[in-house]
């Protein structure tokens, strides 16, 4: 790991007992969701991480529980150092608790999240969907929300085609 | 799909005044389809008279589902979603893409391929800020400035063209290396170009820097201080412009730019001008660097001997039957990129523009998301707005520099 994430991994390891990963020199840090506010404070008030470089969340359905993984990408100016928080949520009635108290910039990126994935921020400011249209059924960027047309199978990827098929097997 | 509700005051009872639900503000309604919102971007506006109380910006409208789409293509061919996301930006979007693509399978970059990436992302550099200063004249109705940078932009492209094939579409930078070696005119065409744009830079500058007009418009408007534009995740020029000595070109060097010398223009003011001043200042710093780079343009290969991976060149494919078979695989299963997940950014003309890629072992991205930068500097525009004039809100816009593709995605 590098040598100037190490004090801050273990501040959070000793607040919030996380688990962390390593993968080419990322380190990702998994929070739980009540403890996501408090972890982003700290990480900006006393570890400089003021920029949130990107939020975003990966769908993991139907191989993985919790379903979504919501994350935060952090950038520290002035230490030059960058990490990663991943908030496990739970498929069925996924909830966070909204970050927009720490950086504004959450605001619409979680609006985004809203939107594609369907994943609720609790006290969100401004709960509109942000790009699709007001009215649209669905969250486009979850893994059982079909492409548009019917993807052909082949040997190699018949089965992991067939277990997100819109249409009911027997 | 259900009924699309007609839009009314309504769904912005709690983004507008308490004046607005009383009858006393006007809310007007700008775009989507509106000459100064570069694109298809809708802004509701709460105005006194003239001036802006409150700016709701409202985007979508050209969202196209590139992250979605992407997840359904291997790596290579997910590849040209990039090129639409920032049409403006092309290279650098292949760029960030690419590089995460090679930090996630592992697999080096030869020098050539590196000098040259440089050269052509700066370049791609002066032209974004190109059309960038043109439709910020045109937004001030200076009609001309438009005229002489799309003149400019133009060689740029040419070059684009000729080495490979595309004005803008290029999907030149490919994972491992390049497409194809430039032409043997590349270089010549470059250094033309150099020579020529020093003048033209010099130009502009006597046109706008000066104008009285220009001043007037400008100084002062459209204030940003660094607290709000960190927290709101505002980078590039814009963060520059506010005092902020932020640029991953510097931070993080990529593509060997500890090699080169160059500076990070930096305004403390933080107004419209700060931002026109930054970008005319990049302007002269990417010549130095593409200069510098083509100075020490190495030889060698372009692409990756890594045949798992890069695809072998086509003169190989008729004499060697590994070669074949690797272009065949590569081509129609894809490669299998090891599991895990990446995010890269790189410094794109309009701030951090970053790729998530999370891998699930298979020949298909998982999931990508596209980190633009336009998104949160468009974010920022309700806060830097307040109080201004209509007037104003225009210069504003223009000063954020949005492309609504890199938006919306």
């Amino acid at each position: 790991m590098d040598k100037k994430l190490e004090p801050i991994v273990k501040d959070l390891q000793e607040k919030f007992s996380i688990t962390y990963e390593e993968h080419r020199g990322e380190v990702h840090c998994f929070v739980k969701a009540e403890q996501i506010v408090e972890a982003l404070k700290l990480l900006r008030d006393e570890h400089k991480f003021d920029l949130l470089s990107a939020q975003t969340a990966v769908d993991y359905y139907p191989k993985m529980s919790p379903r979504f993984h919501v994350i935060y990408q952090l950038t520290s100016l002035e230490k030059i150092a960058f990490i990663q928080l991943r908030v496990p949520v739970n498929g069925d009635n996924p909830k966070v608790p909204t970050a927009t108290s720490v950086y504004d910039t959450c605001n619409w990126r979680e609006r985004e999240l809203m939107d594609m994935f369907g994943i609720e921020f609790e006290n969100h400011p401004d709960p509109r969907r942000i790009l699709m249209p007001e009215g649209t059924e669905g969250h486009p960027l979850r893994k059982d929300f079909p492409l548009g047309y019917e993807e052909p199978q082949f040997t190699f990827n018949f089965e992991e085609i067939n277990i997100r098929k819109p249409y009911a097997k027997e | 799909m259900a009924q699309i509700e007609e839009i009314g005051i309504g769904q912005f009872k709690h983004l507008v005044s308490e004046r607005a639900l009383r009858g006393e503000t006007m809310l007007l309604n700008m775009g989507p389809q509106h000459p100064s919102t570069h694109g298809v971007l809708r802004l509701i506006l709460e105005l006194d008279g003239e001036t802006v109380i409150n700016c709701i910006p409202d985007i979508g409208y050209l969202h196209t589902g590139v992250e979605k789409n992407m997840e359904a293509k291997t790596y290579q061919k997910a590849e040209v979603m990039t090129d639409r996301l920032d049409y403006m930006n092309t290279m650098g979007n292949n760029l960030a893409y690419v590089m995460a693509v090679e930090k996630l399978i592992d697999v080096d970059v030869p020098p050539r391929a590196q000098a040259l990436r440089v050269i052509l992302v700066e370049l791609q550099r002066i032209a974004s800020h190109l059309v960038w200063l043109g439709a910020f004249g045109l937004d001030l109705a200076a009609m001309s400035v438009f005229l002489y940078c799309f003149r400019e932009r133009e060689l740029v492209l040419d070059i684009f063209e000729m080495v490979s094939g595309q004005r803008m579409m290029t999907t030149y930078i490919r994972p491992g290396g390049l497409w194809r070696d430039v032409p043997v005119e590349f270089e010549k065409a470059v250094r033309d170009f150099v020579k020529l744009f020093h003048k033209r830079v010099d130009e502009y500058e006597r046109l706008m820097t000066r104008n009285p007009i220009f001043l007037d418009r400008l100084v002062g408007i459209g204030y940003l201080d660094k607290k709000t534009a960190l927290s709101y995740g505002v980078t590039g020029p814009m963060l520059r412009a506010s005092g902020v000595n932020w640029d991953l070109r510097k931070a993080t060097p990529y593509l060997g730019y500890d090699q080169y010398d160059f500076n990070i223009p930096t305004r403390e003011e933080g107004d419209t001008y700060a931002r026109y001043i930054v970008r005319i200042e990049e302007l002269r710093e990417s010549l130095r660097i593409i200069e510098q780079a083509l100075n020490k343009l190495p030889l060698g290969p372009v692409r990756s001997d890594n045949r798992k991976f890069v695809p072998p060149p086509r003169s190989e494919i008729g004499v060697s039957m590994e070669a074949l078979i690797h272009h065949f695989k590569l081509w129609t299963e894809g490669f299998l990129a090891p599991q895990g997940s990446i995010y890269n950014a790189v410094e794109s003309p309009r701030g951090e523009l970053g790729a998530f890629l999370e891998s699930d072992g298979g020949p298909k991205p998982y999931r990508v998301h596209m980190r633009t930068p336009s998104f949160d500097n468009l974010a920022v525009l309700p806060e830097i707005t307040k109080g201004h004039l209509v007037a104003d809100l225009v210069a504003i816009l223009a000063s954020v520099d949005i492309v609504l593709g890199d938006i919306d995605r």
